[in-house]
């Protein structure tokens, strides 16, 4: 082994380990900031109201018209956003009142499993832009095999698991090992990767192995019954066990950071590489391993996207969607803890499911909840503003 | 500070936007009248990936639906959708508001509409340029009674614009390429081939055409719907190789090739498609020379009519020459250049394709 610098510049935010004393400071922040998110966005869904432009003209003649208005269409948004994520009460049946909040559940497990897939290198000083196409890889590999293989029941969907993990653990990998052994920054590296993946994808579904037979448009056939993730709460919903993968993958990261050495390894690095190879730690395989995991991570969620079902079960050129950029959101969402990933995810899963109701209910741009969304992440990165605009005390110092 | 400034800032400019007089109260009950069956009625729309203003088909149609709210007083809305997997949520989102019929645009919103159709027996759909019981992964599915396709036969227009061009063309060299190798794009490509090769056949001629091999299936295509610059740079290729006529089957790549023809000053035409580019693309308009039109408004506008009148069949509807579903728009500016002799064979050819002795045969054209 030679004794090259390893050049491991911490471009990454690295979270600081959570001070006890301070959660409920923590908590309220986090509360605050969704409520300032709230009341900024319920300006731009006023004055994108066309009853409340029309009525803004003359404010100061009749006021009560634009406030009326703007009243009627922000609270309107707002319940149907509620009722399309968390409980409809004006359902008919149970079933119907709570499927939004299956729905919730059913849109944050790919957000979830690719949030991981970034918060992971967090914590070992890495930047992991790269989960689109390695959810893009896991979903090629997975439904693949969920649609041109013919196994029985479990083993088809335990193939096309692994096989979409594997794919894209591999797809990290590479930049990983680039990473360890020339110390080509990962950021591009990823980068790049993404964009060979959307046009291998796109390359793939030209050919008649991907296409559905007699038909010549860049959509795969549907997986096979055998290889779609089961169901847990009966047919009528969505949500699916890509649910509880999910949470024990979460709950692996979890254990693997926190308990096991090769997670302290990564962490060290996370913290100072060189004072980790001081102390023995093998940097370039921490950096490779990291990245492999995290990779399985997002291979996990793309497998989640075809074989779960949010396409119909085919595999089309927009089958990553945006997952892979939200996922970093997710993460700093998370502060890059694995239950953070979990709650943060679930946080925009909610917003996404309840998005498309707002937007169907009352035809409030989808586009609101990606300001929402941001917003909350602007707010939870800046503390000091929160506590400024609501005059908290900032927590003791330890 | 700083936030006050703004503050004030804001607030100063919406008390000067905000002095304006209020309307009286008379007439402002006007508008909806209310409580007959058509002012109930909700016709929905669900946007592809392009969004309500690609300017192409998603724009289409949402055209048909207001044309319908115009005739009927009927409400409209739509849904957009980012991502392949909104689909599935906007169909059922809408289901859920009860809307008379749901419109669903492009062939990737195929699956998600056939599974909405056979779990809401009620609901009426109504789905663009794609027929879902004509595919074959479905056969063994009952033909659903509630979705009614809505398809297009372009190669019957793009023939007649195919032989135009061959005939307008001073070099001998046509050309054509795609956005994305769609059937709904070779449609376009294979007409104007067969059109080309009419030509030929009838004149003894030798026009060339770049950019489409119909045998082979095969041709120029940009990868993409939204790259003007890779369009241009598709029309440069294709102007060096020699066409002076040039069908862009690519929504806003194809734009491209019209800033392409602008530049050439005259010397190169183009034939544009889906809507009239004369009037969709204005500021290009002096380099049309025609376009190949698909009635998708229209066919989106009489499906809503028949549903809220009760007349709502799953039958597909092909728009074809018979049908005025396709056609050529008029020449515009081109309209003293195209010799009446060919303006004269192409409506000939025409009535031929509308009676039957002439059949347009493409491998892409819509199944049912």
């Amino acid at each position: 082994m030679s004794t090259t610098e390893l050049k491991t510049e911490v471009t990454a935010p690295v979270p600081e380990p959570r001070r006890r004393r301070a959660w409920v400071d923590q908590v309220l922040i986090y509360l605050l900031s969704f409520v300032l998110a709230l009341v900024i966005s319920a300006f731009l869904i006023a004055f994108a109201d066309p009853d409340v432009r029309s009525a803004l003209p003359y404010f100061f003649s009749q006021p009560m018209d634009t406030i009326s208005a703007a009243w009627e269409s922000v609270s309107e948004a707002y319940k149907a956003l509620f009722s399309g994520s968390i409980i409809n009460f004006s359902a008919y049946t149970v079933t119907d009142a709570i499927r939004p909040f299956t729905e919730s559940l059913y849109t944050a497990t790919s957000l979830i499993l690719a949030g991981l897939a970034v918060a992971l290198p967090f914590r070992a000083g890495l930047f992991n832009i790269g989960a689109q196409g390695q959810l893009i890889l896991g979903a090629i590999v997975a439904g693949y095999i969920g649609f041109s293989w013919a196994l029985p029941f479990p083993v088809h969907l335990l193939v096309a698991i692994l096989g979409g993990m594997l794919a894209g653990s591999l797809w990290a990998g590479i930049a990983g090992l680039l990473k360890a052994r020339t110390g080509a920054h990962e950021v591009i590296v990823t980068i790049m990767l993404n964009w060979i993946a959307i046009y291998l994808l796109q390359y793939l579904l030209t050919l008649d192995a991907f296409q559905r037979p007699g038909r010549d448009d860049p959509l795969s056939p549907p997986v096979a019954a055998e290889g779609r993730l089961p169901r847990i709460l009966g047919e009528d919903f969505r949500l699916n066990l890509g649910f509880i993968l999910a949470l024990l993958a979460a709950w692996f990261i979890w254990w693997l950071l926190e308990r096991s050495t090769i997670g302290f390894e990564f962490r060290a690095v996370g913290a100072n590489p060189s004072a980790a190879r001081t102390a023995g730690i093998n940097v370039r395989r921490a950096v490779t391993g990291v990245m492999v995991v995290a990779g399985a991570m997002a291979g996990l969620a793309g497998m989640n996207q075809i074989l779960g079902g949010s396409t119909e079960y085919a595999l089309g050129n927009g089958i990553a969607g945006d997952i892979g950029f939200d996922a970093i959101t997710v993460a700093l969402l998370g502060r890059s803890t694995p239950l953070g990933v979990v709650l943060a995810g679930i946080l925009m899963g909610a917003l996404r499911a309840g998005g498309s109701t707002m937007q169907a209910a009352t035809g409030t741009p989808i586009d609101i909840v990606l300001v929402v969304q941001s917003l909350i992440v602007l707010f939870i990165a800046a503390p000091p503003l929160v506590r400024k605009i609501f005059r908290l005390r900032a927590p003791k110092p330890e | 500070m700083k936030t006050r400034v703004l503050a004030v800032s804001a607030l100063a400019a919406l008390t000067l936007a905000a002095c304006g007089e209020a309307p009286s109260d008379e007439g402002a009950t006007g508008g909806a009248t209310g409580g007959t069956a058509a002012a109930d009625f909700l016709g929905c729309m669900v946007t592809d990936q392009g969004g309500i203003d690609d300017r192409s088909f998603n724009a289409s149609a949402w055209e048909g639906l207001q044309a319908a709210e115009q005739d009927l007083g009927i409400q409209v809305k739509y849904v957009t959708s980012k991502s392949e997997s909104d689909y599935t949520p906007n169909v059922n989102s809408l289901v859920a508001e009860d809307c008379g019929i749901i419109v669903t645009v492009g062939f990737s919103l195929g699956d998600a509409t056939l599974t909405a159709a056979q779990a809401n027996a009620d609901e009426k759909f109504a789905i663009v340029d794609e027929n879902p019981d004509a595919d074959p992964d479905t056969d063994g599915v009952q033909p659903t009674e509630n979705i009614k396709p809505l398809l297009f036969n372009t190669a019957e227009a793009a023939y007649l614009a195919g032989y135009l061009s061959a005939g307008m063309s001073e070099s001998g060299t046509v050309g054509t390429f795609g956005g994305i190798k769609l059937p709904t794009v070779a449609v376009f490509m294979d007409g104007f081939a067969d059109g080309v090769a009419k030509y030929n056949e009838d004149k003894g001629a030798d026009v060339k055409l770049l950019g489409w091999d119909k045998a082979k299936q095969d041709g120029l295509f940009a990868g993409k719907f939204d790259s003007p610059t890779d369009g241009k740079n598709l029309a440069s290729n294709l102007i060096q190789q020699g066409a002076d006529i040039i069908m862009p089957v690519a929504g806003g790549t194809g734009l491209g090739a019209a800033q392409a023809a602008q530049e050439s000053g005259g010397k190169v035409a183009i034939v544009w498609v889906d809507t009239d580019g004369y009037e969709s693309a204005s500021q290009y308009k002096e380099v049309f020379l025609t376009t190949v039109e698909k009635g998708i408004a229209n066919a989106v506008e009489t499906a809503t009519v028949e549903t809220v009148n009760g007349q709502f069949t799953n039958t597909p509807f092909i728009g074809t020459l018979a049908n005025d579903g396709v056609g050529l728009a008029p020449y515009h500016d081109f309209e003293s250049k195209v010799p009446a002799e060919l303006s004269a064979e192409v409506e000939a050819l025409k009535e031929q394709i509308i009676d039957g002795t002439i059949v347009v045969e493409s491998a892409n054209s819509p199944q049912t």
